[in-house]
């Protein structure tokens, strides 16, 4: 089932806050697409609209951790990551408060707002904040499930949003938690290890095509960047030899890069980054911007082929 | 009866700027500029109007300072310890290695600080959240916030006052430090702020300019910020960076100076 993820976003919040005086939201002129004019309806008191300044929403959400409410901060995330980079990272993160930010649109999906707006470094910078965790979920339930845990686990959190629809992956039953990897389908010849909406489901699609050529390749939903689920990366590259990562990012400083700093100090085999290289972004839609940046199915077969046969 | 008040105040904030001039003299650097500048507000506010509890820094109805201009701890470090949040004997550990009290203020590091700082511009967006806060607990606590001048060139600063004004906070109350020096020089010469009252009243706060060495002064500006209602109140401080200290009062390189213990203690002593 196709969910809309801006909803999950604000329903999520809504019932979290109907339970607890403490959940405020905030957002910087985006409160349309983030669809938290909901929350605004339901707790008008308890949403602060801060106008178009990103700097500033940060800045008060970390007043507001330190006086116990939990701020859920949102916008898009080039201007939540690279505008507000030093608030978030000082008055937010270094002085371990508990504020939520979540940044929308990442990668290719700021679509045709193009390359002012899209993020394919938010991952890289954010992970050189110490002890942030920094998650993006795949589906609706799983940014249902993540969300609400990330509201009660004490610290600062990076939420990449994709605010758009998502097909369905997970089901309610599904056990989903914060720095543990989930394996959507096992596989022993080669690991795609993905991570959000957009490389989720192109790392599913590459699995189904290899296996009609007899490839078994197994699919992990590495939905929480950092902490990284090490274990599973160690145990995947112990049963199949070969990774290849596929994310909506930079192939530097993502997951492609936190998978590869795992394997190389603790069990070197070879891998491949699926991944934007070393460019910025651009206007086009959805699927103009994934053959464009080489974010497909295709190319992740591809790059699965040629470990095989290099292996 | 006022008149005692005042000459106590007084004698307390001579004490409080001979302990700050000890402090950074025994490290034999620091910002003795911007903390000399500090020394009346910080008495005013810690021995007259704050609401507080050393004995429990934590309080949940307390009144709060944000020190946005966290390079001048060494002035709060004093005030805090002669308060007794914790031992005078920390202050001769200012600025060395582990030490609880670090060049600019941080509240995971010393009891009594309400918020860290030392990145310029981020104080008074914190002080909005922790009004916002309040005002949503019904918590009766006044937020204090200290900005500096040159601090003020920051953008942040004024989404803040925005803000601020826009949520109607008069639950907060802040102050400049308006010593006409930054790093690099005076600030009509690095970054004319030009007239500071008029922006402020300009983007929505009550404000008022004064002698911010002057305690009659201070203690009735404060008095009628914390009357004013539906607004969030500026208070402007004239001060004097280095004031009080020789080589360093009104000096374009007092920001961060050197200067040995002998120094230090020729400049107490003529206090």
């Amino acid at each position: 089932m196709t969910t809309r993820m801006r909803e999950v976003y604000s329903d999520t919040l809504i019932r979290l806050a109907e339970k607890d005086r403490n959940i405020v939201v905030l957002e910087a002129d985006l409160m349309a697409a983030h669809a938290t004019k909901s929350f605004m309806e339901k707790f008008p008191e308890r949403t602060f609209n801060v106008g178009v300044a990103e700097a500033n929403m940060v800045g008060i959400a970390c007043g507001l951790s330190a006086r116990g409410k939990i701020p859920f901060a949102g916008s898009f995330a080039p201007f939540v990551t690279r505008r507000a980079y030093d608030q978030f990272f000082v008055s937010a993160n270094y002085a371990k408060l508990n504020v939520k930010l979540m940044g929308s649109d990442p990668g290719i999906t700021a679509a045709y707002n193009g390359g002012t707006h899209m993020p394919f470094e938010d991952v890289g910078i954010m992970r050189n904040v110490p002890g942030l965790i920094i998650y993006e979920p795949a589906d609706g339930v799983s940014l249902q499930k993540l969300l609400t845990e990330s509201a009660y686990r004490k610290g600062n959190v990076y939420l990449r949003l994709h605010r758009g629809n998502a097909p369905g992956i997970y089901n309610q039953n599904d056990e989903i938690k914060l720095g543990k990897a989930n394996v959507l389908k096992d596989g022993n010849d080669v690991t795609l290890i993905a991570s959000g909406v957009v490389m989720v489901n192109e790392a599913l699609k590459a699995s189904e095509m290899l296996q009609k050529e007899g490839v078994s390749a197994a699919v992990i939903d590495m939905h929480t960047i950092k902490p990284l689920d090490e274990e599973i990366v160690l145990k995947y590259a112990a049963k199949t030899s070969r990774i290849v990562t596929c994310e909506n990012h930079q192939v530097m400083n993502g997951l492609g890069s936190a998978v590869a700093e795992v394997l190389s100090e603790k069990q070197p085999i070879l891998m491949k980054r699926i991944g934007v290289n070393d460019e910025f972004g651009e206007v086009g839609d959805i699927e103009y911007l994934k053959e464009r940046f080489g974010l497909t199915a295709k190319r992740i077969c591809e790059s699965a082929r040629s470990l095989l046969v290099t292996a | 009866m006022i008149e005692k008040e005042f000459k106590e105040l007084k004698s307390k904030a001579k004490h409080i700027r001979k302990l700050t001039i000890d402090t950074i003299g025994h490290l034999g650097f620091g910002h003795i500029g911007g903390s000399m500048s500090i020394v009346e507000i910080l008495t005013m506010l810690y021995y007259k109007h704050m609401r507080i509890d050393p004995m429990d820094p934590k309080k949940k109805d307390r009144d709060i300072l944000i020190l946005s201009k966290g390079h001048g701890g060494p002035t709060l470090y004093c005030v805090l310890a002669d308060k007794g949040y914790f031992s005078l004997d920390l202050l001769h550990t200012l600025n060395t290695g582990g030490t609880s009290l670090p060049s600019h203020v941080d509240m995971n590091r010393t009891p009594g600080i309400d918020m860290t700082a030392g990145s310029l511009g981020q104080g008074l967006s914190a002080a909005v959240g922790m009004a916002l806060a309040n005002r949503l607990d019904k918590n009766p606590g006044l937020v204090y916030a200290i900005i500096g001048d040159g601090e003020s060139d920051e953008g942040q600063v004024w989404e803040a006052a925005m803000a601020a004004a826009h949520f109607k906070l008069d639950n907060l109350i802040a102050f400049t430090d308006r010593n006409k020096l930054q790093i690099d020089g005076f600030t009509k010469n690095i970054m004319d702020l030009g007239d500071l009252k008029a922006k402020w009243e300009s983007f929505g706060w009550f404000t008022q300019q004064i002698d911010g060495h002057n305690f009659e002064a201070i203690d009735k500006s404060i008095n009628r910020a914390k009357t004013e209602t539906g607004r969030p109140a500026m208070i402007i401080l004239e001060t004097v960076k280095g004031k009080g200290v020789s080589f360093a009062e009104n000096k374009e390189s007092s920001h961060h100076m050197a200067f040995d213990y002998e120094m230090a203690k020729q400049a107490i002593s003529c206090l």
